[in-house]
């Protein structure tokens, strides 16, 4: 691959169709990053990494599809194998309630958050559409996928993509990538795979990922939002506040209302409560 | 719109849990008490001073633990003020994100915190409690129209920090929180109902205060049927998004059941009596009043507060 190059848009195409759930990526992400392990999850499926969180950056999705009859070859249908990251969304949830600017857009266009500069607050995990952000226990800080950014300074491309076996994992300039998936979903559809689709490459959803996925299936077999869905927690910032303004002026009233009523009667009594005005229980 | 069925929430939970609560029930009374205490100073008789000052010390003490609370809620205390604060290399200065309510909710309490401040400060003179001339000079600048502007804009910051975390939990993609507009107002309103309830508790201590014992009744009634409202209206808005059950199915129907018994007070007291402080409009002296009346119903009220504020963080984490 070309030199890694600052001011560039770097990612990576996930092709699930090609995907084979060995963990390689999860591995090379976890030694590199010096990320500790986890205790195993046992569940229905082969899945024992359980989700993306603070220590598994990379996270093999297994998703059990298999039908209830034999449908001849698979084609990738019996059983979804995804390995999920960060998107590094161009509108960013994580970025955008950020209050202390800890998450910032790097120079190879990546969503980064710096350990050194985040508080702790978890306002990025409330709003992460993706359930990739958790919060370490022992820095107290979040943590996610960061695009290998010190491989990259290194020009060195991330973890999981050179551990890839199958090239499930492209990385490489967006640009690049998004003609190399439009191809490859061309060439599936060519060859009657027509449930191959693209997630993400183009800017439907949130703006477009730099970290964009080749899927088999619906994007919520995966527990990924459609574009109906790919929303920014800002849009409820007006509504929000308008009803509080709302209340707020309704309370203001209320308290007026309150007043008012109490200040028609005559003078206090001896014990010192205000006379009820009569009128009162009238309105 | 979405539909019902097409509402999609994959998120993480932030575990904002008992830090939040309190920090989110505290914010709440200290934003409320201040706003009725200006409403006394500023629209009321000169008899209710008292209870006006009543109200900034409940709105200081109230404030107290906010900060306290936000802190240790971090992962990484010590780093709070990163909040106010950008470090990130080269890109040093103030934090604001208008968009965002955390860092705008950062800088109001700040602003609230320096009027809440003020007024208490004043409120300590004004009982006679700070004789220091040091203090009082300054603070006798504030009996004029500066000092009513002050409450006023104080009692606007303090509106906006009883109602704002409402607000901070709906901009998010959390479930419940994200799919309804109605949660600011919700915590406003019944900010401004606990801290009536609050103030109504405290009158027993503070007899110079009781002159406006009727109208904090009456009060506390009105911002009970806002409460109410706001419910209903809250549950109206999670019904698209198929949330209803979420947030009211059992076992959070338990905590709603202790919301709606810390509304009976304030709706049963409207509906018997309307804006008569009782039935047969007379009010009855807070210190021959009884217990169940001057201190159990108030004390039920805030516990409603709470336990509404429960419903809503904890029944989605």
């Amino acid at each position: 691959m070309a030199r890694i190059t600052p001011g560039q848009a770097y990612g990576f195409f996930t092709d699930t169709s090609v995907c084979i759930g060995c963990k390689a990526c999860e591995v090379a992400c976890k030694e590199w990053n010096e990320l500790p392990g986890n205790e195993p999850v046992f569940g229905d499926g082969y899945d024992n990494t359980g989700s993306l969180d603070a220590q598994n950056w990379r996270h093999v999705q297994f998703i059990d599809n298999v039908p209830d009859e034999t449908s001849g070859t698979g084609q990738g249908k019996a059983w979804l194998m995804m390995s999920d990251v960060c998107k590094h969304c161009q509108h960013a949830s994580c970025m955008e309630v950020c209050p202390t600017g800890a998450i910032i857009r790097t120079e190879f266009d990546s969503v980064f958050i710096q350990p050194d500069v985040c508080n702790g607050c978890r306002n990025c995990i409330a709003a992460c559409p993706y359930d990739v952000i958790a919060q370490d226990e022992h820095k107290g800080v979040a943590q996610k996928c960061t695009l290998c950014y010190d491989r990259l300074q290194g020009d060195m491309e991330p973890a999981c993509a050179k551990a890839c076996p199958t090239e499930s994992i492209q990385f490489g300039p967006v640009e690049e990538l998004q003609r190399a998936a439009r191809q490859r979903v061309s060439d599936l559809h060519d060859q009657g795979v027509t449930e191959a689709r693209l997630y993400g490459e183009d800017d439907s959803i949130y703006g477009g990922l730099n970290a964009f996925f080749l899927l088999m299936d619906e994007p919520e077999a995966y527990k990924l939002p459609n574009e109906q869905n790919a929303v920014l927690p800002r849009r409820n910032n007006v509504p929000g506040y308008l009803g509080t303004l709302g209340t707020a002026v309704l309370a203001v009233l209320g308290g007026l209302i309150a007043l008012r009523r109490r200040r028609e009667p005559t003078p206090a009594t001896s014990s010192g409560t205000t006379p009820p005005d009569p009128e009162a229980g009238d309105e | 719109m979405l539909l019902a069925e097409e509402v999609q929430h994959f998120v993480r939970s932030p575990d904002w849990t008992w830090f939040i609560l309190f920090y989110f029930f505290f914010a709440g009374i200290s934003g409320g008490a201040y706003a009725i205490a200006a409403l006394f100073r500023l629209r009321g008789e000169p008899s209710d001073e008292h209870a006006a000052r009543l109200g900034h010390y409940v709105s200081f003490a109230a404030l107290l633990p906010c900060p306290v609370m936000l802190v240790l809620d971090l992962g990484s205390p010590l780093r709070f003020w990163h909040m106010m604060w950008n470090t990130t290399p080269g890109e040093a200065g103030f934090n604001f994100k208008y968009w965002s309510p955390m860092s705008v909710g950062v800088w109001a309490l700040l602003v609230f915190g320096a009027f809440a401040t003020v007024s208490f400060i004043q409120a300590l003179v004004r009982d006679g409690r700070i004789r220091l001339s040091l203090v009082r000079r300054p603070v006798k600048l504030l009996d004029g129209v500066l000092g009513e502007l002050v409450v006023a804009i104080g009692a606007v910051f303090g509106l906006f920090v009883a109602g704002y975390t409402g607000v901070l939990l709906s901009v998010s993609n959390q479930p419940v929180w994200s799919d309804t507009w109605a949660l600011g107002g919700l915590f406003l309103a019944s900010g401004m109902t606990a801290s009536a309830a609050l103030l109504l508790l405290l009158l027993r201590h503070r007899r110079s205060a009781e002159p406006s014992a009727a109208k904090l009744i009456v009060s506390e009634r009105l911002y009970a049927l806002l409460e109410l409202a706001l419910i209903v209206i809250f549950l109206l808005t999670l019904i698209p998004a198929d949330a209803v059950g979420t947030v009211f199915g059992f076992p959070w129907i338990l905590l709603w059941l202790v919301v709606f018994a810390g509304l009976l007070p304030g709706v049963g007291g409207l509906l018997a009596s309307r804006l008569a402080v009782t039935g047969e409009g007379v009010p009855v002296p807070l210190q021959s009043a009884s217990a169940v009346r001057s201190l159990a119903m108030p004390a039920l009220v805030l516990l409603g507060v709470l336990a509404l504020r429960a419903a809503v963080i904890f029944s989605i984490q």
